[in-house]
C-alpha cells in the first residue's frame, strides 16, 4: 500500500486468534459480512483485517474452538479529558471524507439514567404483599380512549359508547422498525411472537408485507412523511394506526432508505421502484401545526370508520408535555414519546447523541401535564426509548405510562449484539440487512420463541414485582409515583420525574 | 349503468354526511351527487369502489384522501389537501384548489381547472402501472413537486395571476429525484429549487403531455390543440440519488 489513510489506521477493534486451538474451519470468514477475517492458502493460516472488525462478535460466537476473542485496540490516544477517542477518530474520518457521520442503534453516551436513580417501593407488615404464583395478578392493558364516566343499564351492561382499544395481555409493545431497515424474517419473527403474546407490533414507515397481512390483529400500521405503502387496505389492515411525528433516536429529521437497500419485496411493500431512495420528508407536509394533526388523525379515522385507535408518535424533545396536550386534543387514542436512547437503523450520529431527552422525564412531565388539564383518560401514554428489563418498563408505568415500546431489545433476543453497523445493511446476525444470504441467519420461528420467552420472563417479574408492592393489577401502578423514590438526584431532578427523595 | 342518488349537503357534519355516503354505496348506489356541499371534510376519504361522485359546491380539505378507484368532478372550487395521498381514481376541480393537493400521491389523475395553491404534488412517486398525474390549469404556488419522486405535474398557466406573475412559486422541484414537471411557455429559472434542471421536451414527452391534455380538456370542456400549441418546458431531476454522498460512517 502506498498510502494508508491515517483514519483507516484508528480502529476499534482487534480480533485475536489462538493459533494452536483454530482448526481452519474458516467459519470465522464465512460469518463475517464486514470481511475483517480471510483465510491465507498458501500459508494454511486465518488472518484478520482488523480495520475491518466492527465488534459484532459473530465470528467469536460461531468459532467452534473459541480461539477467537475480540478486544478493544490497545493502540491507545494520549489521554485526553476533552478528547476522547471517538471525538478524535471522528473528526479524522470527517476530515478524510467530508462526510455527515452516520451511526445505527440509540445513544450510547453516558448521560443520566434516571431509570438507575430510582427504586421502588414494597409491602412490610402493614399492607401484605401478594404472591403472583399463587393469587390472580392483572396486566390486561388497555390502550385508547376512555369516557369521563362510565353509565350502566340495569343489569350492569354498559351503555357508555367505548372509544375502539387495543387489548394487551402485557404492557409491552414491539415499536416501529420498517420492513426494509429490518428483513423480511425479523418482520415475521416479531408479528409471530405478537399473535402469540396477545400484543401488538408496528410495521414502521415501510409499509406491510403482503404476507404478513394475516397477523392484522397484532400490527399497528405506520402513516409517516414518506406515506410509503398507505393504502386503504393497508390503513384497514391493522388493529390501529400510528402516524410517526418523530423519533427518539432523530428527532426532527425525515429517514433515508437508500437505493441499494430497495430490492424487490421492499420495493412492492413500499411501493416504490426497486432501486430509487426512500426518503421520508423531515415534516409531514400535510402538518404544519396541531389543527393539521387534528386533520390527519380524522382522515385516518374516517377511512376506517372510526373503528381503530389513532396513535401519534413524537421524539421527546424539551416540550413534550405542551406538545403531547396538543395531541391529545387534537384526538388521537394514543400517544406514544420516543426518548433519546431509541434505536435507530440509521441516523446522523450528531443528532442521536445530543439531540431529545430521556424518556423518563418526558413520560412524568406529560403524564403530569394531562392531569392537570383534566384530559389523562383521552389518550394513553405509550413509552418508548430504551427499556432494558422489567424493572425500567416497571418505572415507566409508575412514572405515568400505559405501556412501552421496546424494539432495541427485542432485536438482541433474536441476536443483536449491539455493534451499531445498521445503516450499512450488512448485519453479521442477519437483522438489518436484507442480503437474502444474511437474512437466512435469522429463522422467524427459532426467533419468536426467543422473543416469546423475552416478554414472558420480563411479564413474570412485572407481577413479581407489583406483588411485592401489593398490587394485583398493572392499572394501579399507573402514575402511582408515590411506589417511586429517587436516590443521587437533585431536588430539580426530583421535582421533574415528580417523586420523592428515598426516606422521605 | 348504476344507481344514481343526491345527497344534500346544507348543514350536515362531515362526518355525518359521509356517513350518509357510505350508506348509499352499502346500498348499491354507484353515482352519488352531493349538493350544497360547504366545506365538509374527508368526501371519498379511502374509498376504493369504482363510482361517480358529484360535487356541488366547496368541498373541505381532504377530498379524496387515500383514495382508490373513484372519479370526483367539484363543480366549483376545493380545498385544501385534495388528493392527499391518493392511490387512484381521479378528481377534476373546475374551479381553484388550495394547498397541499397530491402530497405522496401514488396514483390517480388531479385536473384542476384554474390556479393550485401552495406545496403542491409534494412528494409524489409512481410505482409499476401507477403513475399519478396533476395538471393544473391555472399557476402554483411554491414548493411545487418537492421531494417529487415520480409521476407528472403539468402547469398551464392558462388563467390565473397578473401579468407578470410567475407561473410558479420559488422553490420549484426542490430536492426532487424522480418524475417530470411540464411547464407551458416554460419554466422561471429564478424559480427553481436545489437539484433540478429545466431541459426541452422530447417527441416522446409531447406523446405523454398529449394524451394527458386531451383528457384533461375533454373533462373541463377546453381545446387541447391551442393548449398543446403553446411551447413547454420541463423540469428534470439532476440526481436519482441526490444525498447518495452526504454520508460517511
Amino acid at each position: 500500500m502506498l498510502y494508508k489513510n491515517p483514519y483507516n489506521h484508528y480502529f476499534d477493534y482487534v480480533v485475536q486468534r489462538d493459533i494452536d486451538k483454530c482448526i481452519r474451519c474458516k467459519a470465522c470468514v464465512t460469518q463475517c459480512s464486514y470481511g475483517a477475517n480471510y483465510y491465507d492458502a498458501d500459508r494454511d493460516l486465518i488472518y484478520s483485517l482488523d480495520h475491518n472488525c466492527v465488534g459484532c462478535m459473530r465470528c467469536s460466537t460461531f468459532c467452534p474452538t473459541d480461539c477467537i476473542s475480540i478486544v478493544r485496540n490497545p493502540d491507545a490516544f494520549r489521554l485526553n479529558a476533552n478528547w476522547k477517542d471517538h471525538n478524535i477518530k471522528d473528526l479524522y474520518k470527517q476530515a478524510g471524507t467530508g462526510g455527515i457521520i452516520i451511526t445505527g442503534m440509540g445513544n450510547d453516551k453516558p448521560f443520566t439514567n434516571y431509570w438507575e436513580h430510582m427504586v421502588v417501593d414494597a409491602c412490610q407488615v402493614t399492607n401484605p404483599s401478594i404472591d403472583p404464583l399463587r393469587e390472580p395478578m392483572e396486566l390486561k392493558t388497555f390502550l385508547g380512549r376512555k369516557p369521563d364516566k362510565l353509565e350502566m343499564n340495569k343489569n350492569g351492561d354498559i351503555t357508555t359508547k367505548l372509544a375502539p382499544q387495543l387489548i394487551l395481555e402485557t404492557p409491552i409493545m414491539f415499536s416501529a422498525m420498517s420492513y426494509g431497515s429490518i428483513n423480511y424474517n425479523v418482520c415475521e419473527s416479531v408479528a409471530r411472537a405478537s399473535k402469540e403474546l396477545g400484543i401488538f407490533w408496528n410495521t414502521g414507515e415501510g409499509g406491510l408485507p403482503k404476507a404478513l397481512y394475516g397477523y392484522g390483529k397484532n400490527t399497528i400500521v405506520q402513516c409517516a412523511s414518506g406515506r410509503f405503502g398507505v393504502s386503504p387496505e393497508y390503513l384497514n389492515a391493522g388493529a390501529a394506526i400510528e402516524i410517526k411525528i418523530g423519533q427518539g433516536a432523530k428527532p426532527g429529521i425525515g429517514g433515508h432508505l437508500p437505493g441499494e437497500k430497495v430490492l424487490e419485496g421492499i420495493s412492492e411493500t413500499r411501493m416504490i421502484p426497486v432501486g430509487t431512495d426512500a426518503i421520508s420528508p423531515a415534516p409531514h407536509h400535510d402538518i404544519y401545526s396541531i389543527e393539521d394533526l387534528k386533520q390527519l388523525i380524522y382522515a385516518l379515522k374516517e377511512a376506517t370508520r372510526y373503528e381503530k385507535p389513532i396513535s401519534v408518535k413524537i421524539a421527546a424533545v424539551h416540550n413534550v408535555a405542551a406538545i403531547a396536550s396538543g395531541i391529545a386534543r387534537a384526538g388521537a387514542d394514543i400517544i406514544a414519546v420516543d426518548g433519546f436512547r431509541g434505536g435507530t437503523g440509521a441516523a446522523p450520529k450528531a443528532i442521536r447523541d445530543n439531540v431529545g431527552i430521556p424518556t423518563e422525564v418526558a413520560i412524568a412531565a406529560v403524564d403530569e401535564r394531562l392531569r392537570q388539564e383534566g384530559i389523562r383518560n383521552e389518550v394513553s401514554l405509550v413509552a418508548a426509548g430504551g427499556f432494558r428489563n422489567s424493572s425500567d418498563i416497571i418505572k415507566a408505568i409508575a412514572l405515568g405510562a400505559d405501556a412501552v415500546y421496546i424494539a432495541t431489545s427485542a432485536l438482541m433476543a433474536v441476536g443483536c449484539t449491539l455493534c451499531q453497523q445498521c445503516h450499512r445493511g450488512r448485519c453479521a446476525w442477519g437483522i438489518t440487512t436484507n442480503d437474502p444470504e444474511l437474512s437466512k441467519r435469522v429463522n422467524p420461528e427459532l426467533a419468536a420463541e426467543r422473543l416469546v420467552n423475552l416478554i414472558h420472563a420480563w411479564s413474570n417479574e412485572i407481577k413479581e414485582m407489583l406483588g411485592l408492592m401489593g398490587i394485583n393489577s398493572i392499572e394501579s401502578l399507573k402514575g402511582n409515583r408515590d411506589r417511586l423514590r429517587g436516590v443521587g438526584l437533585s431536588e430539580v431532578e426530583l421535582q421533574a420525574l415528580g417523586i420523592k427523595q428515598a426516606g422521605i | 349503468m348504476g344507481n344514481s342518488i343526491k345527497i344534500d349537503a346544507q348543514g350536515v357534519y362531515y362526518k355525518l354526511l359521509n356517513q350518509k355516503i357510505h350508506d348509499a354505496l352499502g346500498n348499491g348506489e354507484t353515482d352519488i351527487e352531493l349538493t350544497r356541499v360547504n366545506g365538509q371534510r374527508y368526501i371519498a376519504d379511502g374509498l376504493k369502489n369504482d363510482i361517480r361522485i358529484t360535487i356541488n359546491g366547496v368541498p373541505g380539505n381532504d377530498l379524496g384522501i387515500f383514495m382508490n378507484g373513484p372519479v370526483i368532478t367539484v363543480n366549483n372550487n376545493a380545498q385544501d389537501a385534495v388528493g392527499n395521498t391518493m392511490n387512484g381514481g381521479k378528481i377534476v376541480v373546475k374551479g381553484m384548489a388550495g394547498d397541499v393537493c397530491g402530497y405522496g400521491m401514488r396514483g390517480g389523475k388531479l385536473f384542476i381547472l384554474k390556479d393550485a395553491g401552495y406545496r403542491v404534488g409534494i412528494h409524489m412517486k409512481g410505482y409499476k402501472d401507477l403513475n399519478p398525474v396533476i395538471v393544473i390549469g391555472g399557476n402554483a404556488g411554491d414548493f411545487l413537486a418537492e421531494y417529487m419522486a415520480g409521476g407528472v405535474i403539468v402547469v398551464l398557466r392558462m388563467f390565473g395571476r397578473k401579468n407578470g406573475e410567475s407561473v410558479t412559486g420559488d422553490y420549484l422541484g426542490a430536492g426532487m429525484h424522480g418524475g417530470t414537471v411540464y411547464i407551458r411557455g416554460g419554466a422561471d429559472r429564478k424559480r427553481l429549487g436545489k437539484g433540478v434542471d429545466v431541459a426541452g421536451i422530447t417527441d416522446a414527452d409531447r406523446g405523454l403531455l398529449k394524451g394527458i391534455i386531451k383528457e384533461y380538456a375533454d373533462d373541463l370542456g377546453l381545446d387541447a390543440d391551442s393548449i398543446l400549441s403553446e411551447r413547454f418546458e420541463k423540469l428534470v431531476p439532476l440526481s436519482t440519488r441526490p444525498y447518495a454522498k452526504l454520508y460517511t460512517y
